[in-house]
């Protein structure tokens, strides 16, 4: 198996390099037979990293501990799906991993290269050039099927205890397709503007594939943020690690793409400030992989530190240069066709959400680069943590809610000010009443500053959702009104007529109850406390009683669990069971958190350890408020996502009816043709 | 007249301040354990997990504990924030406070958001108020009804630029 991984790794990169040089003289020379041997043989690139991929996997499932990669990342005793997702747990897999999704994204573009041969033709080749970039890497930097060097081990060092989770199988894959999946949007934006593509197809199919990259980024960030406060047992979901500040970076920068992308489509404008937000998405992409990967930067995230920064480094600056260069050559084909006519109009608010996300992006780039820019000037290094990130970045997010709220009641080009206000009044009510009764209602704003900007956000919340949800009512009104349906059968024949527009209020949506579940955090409480045979623990409602405690072994970890009868209001309403597990291939130490999950708030139990005196477990317990929102919040956003990828229902039959049409010809013809020949 | 506008205002004055010091004497009872609780998310524990010192999931993990302990005894001994850090600091770094100071070239770290986020602001105003003084007022010489040829391409237009 290694051996034929090696050398599938090394005819990809073979593969690779034919598919970007004669890619590229097939384009000088336009030579359509040349440039189809280069798109095959893009598609065979996919071939050979997927099969050395399966090498490695393959490789896991046997316990080949001849190879260093498997060694070091798993065991006899580790259950399968753990050995599958020991593809993309270390370094040199991981990046394996990255080779195989960028080949699979290629192999897609490629296949579907009739929706524009000469611009997917010039897309591949920068495909070509990324792929290259990786398969250098994994050949001749992190080679995943390097040999053990020595006698081999009976077993191997075991996969590390917190990614031995459900969610760690899919998280990395979701988050990789989203960092990978912006490749695709780049090399479209770049090979636009290479040839200067004349027309605005090239906008549509980038926007496509960055909404694509985009749902799997938030798939990834949410997923990683779901694990976190699951496995990692400290009770919150988002700890502005600067491996979680990599995967945002080029989230935000895509976000403010999605927003901006309409104002060309529609009016001809910002074609300069799409193109390189597009390009800032991709290096923002690779940036987050370099310093997660580099050790540039500390992180929770110990993966993966190692040499390879310097490779990246290069990286970034051909394709910053590629980039520059391209653009000053060609600038002149992105002039914009319109100019802002209005302050208060559609476009400007998407300028000024473009100025917050972008800003958002550089505060937290700027805070997770930091420590380094102090060592250099001050000689030693800082810590800039939660504390500086929130303390930035909440202002910049309500300033964006409100924006939110108020970008759907403008028009394109220019709103009156009475029509502002007219669509505006009754949301503004809401939003005030609802700060008045959470006020009466005890937030107390006053107290601190986190239940000021909690009020604040709720209150914002509320008002978005009242603008999204008259904008649905007005429109499926009128679509009820005229085919004589109810209101909810119009809203959603109003949806599937514009699916991006509707789909984007629904990841509204999702975004303002993913708000309303981060705001509940200005209000949780912890306790911890040991907890002897039928001592109890009160938090919040909750009572809780220790039962039992009892230990158990299995040949991947040893673990030790309390059970915990949980009682609300004097009655026992559950029994929870937190844990925790030594595992014995790594002697790790991991926690098993238990958690009560409802929609007011999470109960949420640590065995942080015994008392070695007495021997009882002690507990740590959280009580975090609407913590259920943020991951229902995170699914509405999704399937918003996933609806505005969907072509209009008008769209997509006016395209089957065009194929009809074009079918009865070409039976017409061949029809007509028969009967010449008759 | 007046004197009555001066007395509403005068007693809505006096309400106001009486809200304002029962919020004061609200926040005054801050028990230990809240001070505690975010003095603890202010600094972070030093064993190399990088995680803010409350928040330490290392099972049984020295260093957090040890801090924690100490964080106790001076919020206990009365010691005020700026004595707690520096006292902190002396003892483990830099590195133990979660979030630069407002001093020194730290500083720069606070400031440089902000100014990133006026210059930007600045920006789009300028642009717009350009853009929109680059547009000449056309005069209306009178309006004339379109072409039936050209109806269906306005009509293009304005489906185009109403949706979004």
């Amino acid at each position: 198996m290694p051996q034929i991984g090696s050398f599938t790794l090394l005819l990809a990169l073979v593969l690779s390099a034919y598919a970007f040089l004669v890619g590229i003289i097939a384009i000088v020379r336009k030579d359509d037979r040349l440039g189809e041997t280069a798109r095959r043989a893009g598609i065979a690139v996919w071939i050979a990293v997927t099969a050395s991929a399966t090498a490695l996997v393959i490789s896991a499932f046997r316990n080949d501990f001849s190879l260093a990669y498997i060694l070091e990342h798993s065991n006899r005793a580790l259950p399968l799906p753990y050995k599958f997702a020991a593809l993309w747990s270390g370094q040199e897999g991981s990046l394996l991993f990255w080779c195989w999704l960028l080949a699979t994204y290629g192999f897609i573009l490629r296949l579907r290269h009739k929706v524009d041969t000469r611009l997917v033709a010039h897309a591949s080749v920068i495909m070509s050039g990324v792929q290259i970039f990786f398969l250098l890497l994994v050949n001749f930097a992190a080679h995943p099927f390097a040999m053990t060097v020595g006698a081999i081990p009976p077993d191997g060092n075991g996969l590390n205890p917190l990614l031995q989770y459900p969610e760690m199988v899919i998280h990395p894959p979701m988050l990789y397709l989203g960092y990978v999946g912006m490749t695709v949007p780049f090399a479209f934006a770049l090979a636009a503007l290479i040839m200067k593509y004349p027309g605005e197809k090239w906008i549509h199919i980038t926007r496509r594939w960055t909404m694509v990259g985009w749902a799997f980024l938030t798939c990834g960030i949410f997923l990683g943020s779901y694990w976190a406060y699951k496995v990692l047992g400290w009770g919150g979901w988002w700890g502005w690690d600067p491996v979680e500040n990599a995967s945002l970076l080029p989230w935000l920068t895509g976000t403010a793409f999605l927003h901006s992308v309409m104002m060309q489509e529609k009016r001809g404008m910002m074609k300069t400030w799409n193109m390189w937000l597009i390009f800032s998405t991709f290096l923002l992409s690779i940036l987050g992989t370099f310093l997660t990967r580099s050790g540039v930067v500390s992180s929770v995230h110990a993966f993966a530190q190692s040499g390879i920064g310097v490779w990246f480094v290069w990286f970034l600056a051909i394709t910053f240069a590629t980039c520059v260069f391209f653009y000053v050559k060609n600038k002149d084909h992105l002039r914009s066709e319109h100019q802002l006519e209005s302050l208060i109009s559609r476009e400007s608010s998407f300028l000024f959400n473009n100025v917050l996300l972008l800003v958002s992006a550089f505060a937290i780039l700027w805070g997770t680069l930091f420590p380094v820019l102090s060592e250099w000037v001050q000689g030693h290094k800082i810590t800039v943590g939660p504390p500086f990130f929130n303390k930035v970045n909440i202002p910049i997010a309500l300033c964006l809610l409100l924006l939110t709220a108020v970008g759907p009641l403008l028009a394109w080009r220019r709103t009156s000010t009475e029509s502002l206000k007219r669509n505006f009044l009754i949301p503004a009510i809401l939003a005030l009443v609802t700060a008045v009764v959470l006020t009466f209602g005890g937030m107390k704003p006053w107290a601190d500053i986190a239940n000021f900007y909690a009020l604040v956000a709720i209150s914002l919340s509320v008002l978005v959702a009242a603008t999204v949800f008259s904008e649905f009512w007005r429109g499926g009104r009128v679509i009820a009104r005229h085919n004589n349906t109810n209101v909810f059968a119009g809203m959603v024949q109003l949806t599937r007529r514009n699916t991006r527009r509707y789909g984007g209020y629904i990841v509204h949506i999702g975004v303002i109850i993913v708000i309303i579940g981060f705001a509940g955090s200005a209000f949780y409480q912890s306790k911890e406390k040991e907890m002897g045979f039928g001592d109890k623990m009160q938090i919040g409602p909750y009572t809780l009683v220790c039962r039992s405690y009892t230990q158990d072994d299995n040949p991947n970890y040893r673990s030790e669990t309390a059970m915990l009868d949980i009682y609300k209001n004097g009655k026992k309403i559950d029994t929870m069971y937190p844990q925790r597990r030594v595992y014995k291939a790594s002697e790790q130490p991991a926690t098993i958190v238990a958690n009560r999950s409802t929609i007011e708030e999470d109960l949420y139990l640590v065995y942080t350890g015994v008392n070695p005196d007495t021997g009882n477990p002690i507990i740590r317990a959280h009580l975090n408020p609407l913590v259920w929102w943020i991951w229902a919040g995170a699914h509405i956003l999704v399937i918003g996502t996933i609806i505005a990828l969907f072509p209009n229902m008008q769209a997509s039959k006016q395209a089957l009816s065009e194929k009809e049409r074009a079918r009865a010809l070409a039976a017409a013809g061949r029809t007509g043709s028969t009967a010449g020949a008759d | 007249m007046k004197h009555t506008r001066y007395a509403i205002v005068r007693r809505v004055g006096v309400l106001l301040l009486a809200a304002a010091s029962l919020a004061l004497l609200m926040g005054a009872g801050e028990s230990q354990e809240a001070r505690v609780d975010y003095l603890g998310h202010q600094m972070m524990c030093v064993c190399g997990c990088n995680e803010i010192l409350l928040e330490c999931n290392h099972v049984g993990c020295t260093y957090s504990s040890r801090e924690i302990d100490e964080l106790k005894q001076m919020v206990a001994h009365g010691d005020s924030d700026k004595v707690i850090y520096a006292a902190f600091v002396k003892e483990y770094g830099p590195t133990v406070l979660a979030a630069p100071t407002t001093t020194g070239f730290n500083i720069v770290a606070w400031i440089m958001p902000f100014v990133v986020f006026g210059a930007g602001l600045a920006i789009v105003v300028f642009v717009v108020r350009t853009w929109k003084r680059r547009i000449a007022p056309r005069p209306v010489a009178g309006i004339t009804e379109a072409p039936p040829e050209k109806l269906g391409e306005f009509r293009d237009r304005a489906r185009k630029d109403t949706e979004l």
